[in-house]
């Protein structure tokens, strides 16, 4: 047992640090601390300054871009980002379809996509959730049916983050209706400038613009788009939903920005004065903390524990607490922000401070925390499955 | 940052577990011994001591086994485990504790040795009615000099008191808070003891011109002696914690298994495997404060806000896991004959020793505006 990081790595950690406060685009790392949306230029600039450094995608095959870091050094490497307001690479490309191609491709596709994929060149969308199939995905209904060199999709994808910057889309398609259902899917991938595709936005309670809905009519897919083999899609989604245990639990960003609301507050009384000094304020404050760095240390407990490969049952754990604090934190800003909460859409010539007026979109936005990567109730179904063992 | 025991601590824990386990087998073994006073099983004590454990954190000189503070978690989450009666945090962490921090090395020698032999057990008298979790001693005051001095106050709740060989007790000096060794046949000591609702033992100790050695340099303030060691016991405590968390959540999923209603094993209501699962999830945030506080220690530095954080995440977690243990249950778990409600009972004992979670959170409030974020590393 041993408090200090080795040298090793307490050396690894100044590195990233230097980097991520040195050589990200200020204006990136500005808008992730004002809590404002950032432009898809922003994110492909970030994306792009981390990959010409060879550390955009750690996780991934060190002969495709990856890095052999132990999990401890991923988990810094994650944390000091977020410290640095530093958004993390597009979780699409670099922690979903990227190293499912890196798995299960064959060599012509992962030439093709994953150097794009990397470097953000090629800008993946999601398509797996849909109108009937959320939690309980492998219930999708968009169809894949066989056409000579093609496969024709059909259907509709929904929820799909971001998909108005799409380029290409990874979707999960039935390719066998007339077997079990987890048993007759495939992962295909679709060029979002087809004949057919039809990306439609939907509005989110924040009033901003963040996910769509996503058509296919009789769209025509080369089938040597089709990752791995045909009506094996269902495992390829479990590999990609299970295979990211660093980063499942937002620790750094929360801390931080537990860190900014606490310096809000610090004259976000009445005349100015400090809530800091207001007792509930204080204790809610301190708890806070307290709760974090307990998420903070199962996360690395977690890390330092999973070097056999396989996941330590505590993983559950840290999607299910940390976007609980995730959202605590969203919330305390509001509380800190008070009547200025109302002030969400004024612009120039407002006298409410900008943290004030992001502050409610920004809870409201992140209700979607618990719910997205396996809702929360599917995570403490996890925990009392397969860790309690107690299966209804 | 390393959370993992080594072999030689793996097989500290192997020992002191197959040790306790068959001292406790069932909870009705340790309902029968805390029936009868001292409220601890006297062969127990002797067998810990025959291990090594009673002398285990005190260095080789004063006859101890020169171990630090990892193997204090692992024997303190095992006594814990099987909520074994014997006062390991309050005897040999605390009391014994304070006695290798405080005492001259003719005083660690001779109270130390006997400690670790299962000779002498003591106790620290510090707690008074009025006192809440102060570290500071006010009703209990002493008066003399150099060797000479005497205790006039009260102490109370005394855990172990009445049963004590040693007492070491606080009490107000000019300029803080002293440490003073009272024996038990003191004259103007008087200690009635009782039970705790735990199953444990305090006692009301009353110091009449009492007669009593200062432990250390004589007339010193030893706050700075009483608030490390404390920290010490806190965090020893959130182990003890820790593992009696573990087996009412163990006994819990085991009983929603095997116990049906409706004809179905009650694991079929998700309204109930919901609150298990988030019971693990308290038990597991708890375990990594605790399990940091304890690197804390090792490293060296100063403990006492570690302290309070762990302190803090195990008195939330306890109330959940101890309430939700009992609930789970139903009826068969307000019984005194079933096992589950004494690990409530006991979680609830050691959340207010040493300070309850609102106290710690209350210490934590009162520097929050020193830093930005909390650092877990050095």
């Amino acid at each position: 047992m041993k408090l200090q990081l080795s040298d090793e790595d307490a050396a690894f950690r100044e590195e990233m640090h230097t980097f991520f406060t040195t050589q990200i685009p200020q204006d990136v790392r500005d808008t992730v601390a004002a809590r404002r949306e950032l432009s898809k230029e922003q994110i492909v600039a970030s994306v792009q300054a981390m990959n010409a450094a060879g550390i955009a995608v750690p996780n991934w095959p060190v002969e495709w871009g990856g890095k052999d870091w132990t999990p401890l050094q991923r988990h810094i490497w994650h944390e000091e980002m977020q410290l640095a307001n530093v958004p993390p690479p597009l979780p699409f490309n670099a922690s979903m379809v990227g190293p499912v191609i890196a798995a299960f491709g064959s060599q012509e596709i992962k030439e093709r996509f994953l150097p794009k994929t990397a470097n953000l060149d090629i800008w993946w969308s999601q398509g797996f959730s849909e109108p009937d199939a959320g939690s309980d995905l492998a219930s999708l209904r968009t169809t894949a049916v066989r056409d000579g060199d093609d496969y024709l999709v059909n259907g509709q994808k929904t929820w799909t983050t971001l998909g108005q910057y799409g380029d290409w889309i990874f979707t999960l398609v039935r390719t066998d209706p007339s077997v079990k259902k987890q048993a007759g899917i495939s992962f295909l991938l679709i060029d979002m400038s087809s004949p057919g595709v039809t990306v439609r936005p939907i509005e989110l309670i924040d009033g901003g613009h963040e996910v769509n809905e996503v058509w296919f009519e009789n769209v025509r897919v080369p089938a040597e788009n089709l990752v791995g083999e045909e009506n094996k899609g269902w495992d390829y989604a479990k590999f990609l939903l299970g295979n990211e245990r660093v980063g499942v639990a937002p620790v750094g960003s929360t801390k931080r920005t537990l860190s900014q609301a606490k310096e809000f507050a610090r004259t976000a009384g009445p005349g100015g004065t400090s809530l800091l000094e207001d007792p509930l304020v204080a204790a809610q404050i301190a708890d806070l903390e307290n709760e974090i760095l307990a998420l903070e240390l199962t996360a690395l407990r977690v890390v330092a524990n999973s070097a056999d490969g396989k996941p330590h049952p505590a993983s559950s754990v840290l999607k299910l607490r940390g976007t609980e604090l995730q959202q605590a934190v969203t919330e305390l800003f509001v509380d800190l922000a008070g009547p200025l909460a109302l002030a969400s859409g004024a612009g120039d010539g407002s006298d409410v401070p900008d943290l004030a007026r992001v502050a409610t979109p920004n809870y409201l936005n992140f209700r979607k925390a618990s719910i997205y990567g396996g809702s929360n109730e599917v995570q403490r179904q996890i925990i009392a499955g397969t860790i309690l063992g107690l299966r209804g | 940052m390393d959370f993992q025991l080594d072999s030689e601590q793996e097989a500290l824990r192997d020992a002191v577990r197959g040790l306790l386990s068959k001292a406790y087998d069932t909870s009705e073994t340790r309902r029968e011994v805390t029936k009868q006073d001292p409220g601890w099983g006297d062969k127990t004590w002797q067998q810990l001591a025959e291990m090594g454990v009673l002398g285990l954190p005190f260095a080789e000189e004063d006859g101890g086994m020169g171990a630090g503070p990892a193997e204090v978690s692992i024997v303190a989450e095992e006594i814990g485990r099987v909520i074994a009666p014997e006062p390991f945090v309050e005897a040999v962490v605390l009391a014994g504790g304070l006695v290798a921090a405080a005492g001259t090395p003719e005083q660690r020698a001779e109270i130390l040795g006997s400690l670790a032999e299962g000779g002498l057990v003591p106790a620290f008298a510090h707690t008074e009615p009025a006192s809440r979790y102060e570290l500071t001693a006010t009703g209990v005051t002493a008066s003399g000099s150099g060797d000479s001095w005497t205790l006039n106050g009260v102490k109370e709740p005394v855990l172990g008191g009445a049963r004590a060989d040693l007492l070491i007790v606080s009490a107000a000096v000019d300029g803080g808070t002293g440490l003073f060794l009272v024996k038990p046949d003191a004259e103007g000591l008087t200690r009635t003891g009782y039970t705790t609702f735990d199953g444990g033992r305090a006692a009301h100790v009353g110091f009449a011109n009492t007669p009593a050695t200062p432990l250390g340099e004589p007339g010193a303030d030893q706050s700075a002696v009483i608030a490390a060691t404390v920290a010490r016991a806190q965090i020893a405590y959130g182990h003890e914690s820790l593992g009696a968390m573990e087996t009412a959540l163990r006994t819990t999923t085991e009983y929603l298994k095997t116990r049906k209603q409706f004809g179905v094993p009650l694991m079929t209501f998700q309204a109930l495997t919901f609150r298990a699962a988030d019971m693990y999830v308290s038990l597991e945030l708890a375990r990594s404060t605790v399990t940091w506080a304890t690197l804390v220690l090792l490293d060296g530095g100063d403990a006492t806000e570690a302290a309070s954080r762990a302190k803090l995440q195990v008195s939330k977690a306890g109330r959940h896991i101890g309430q939700e243990a009992i609930q789970l249950h139903g009826g068969i778990g307000m019984t005194a004959e079933y096992s589950v409600g004494h690990y409530t009972s006991r979680l609830t004992a050691i959340d207010h020793a040493l300070g309850d979670g609102r106290h710690h959170l209350n210490r934590l409030v009162s520097t929050l505006g020193d830093h930005g974020v909390v650092e877990p590393l050095p």
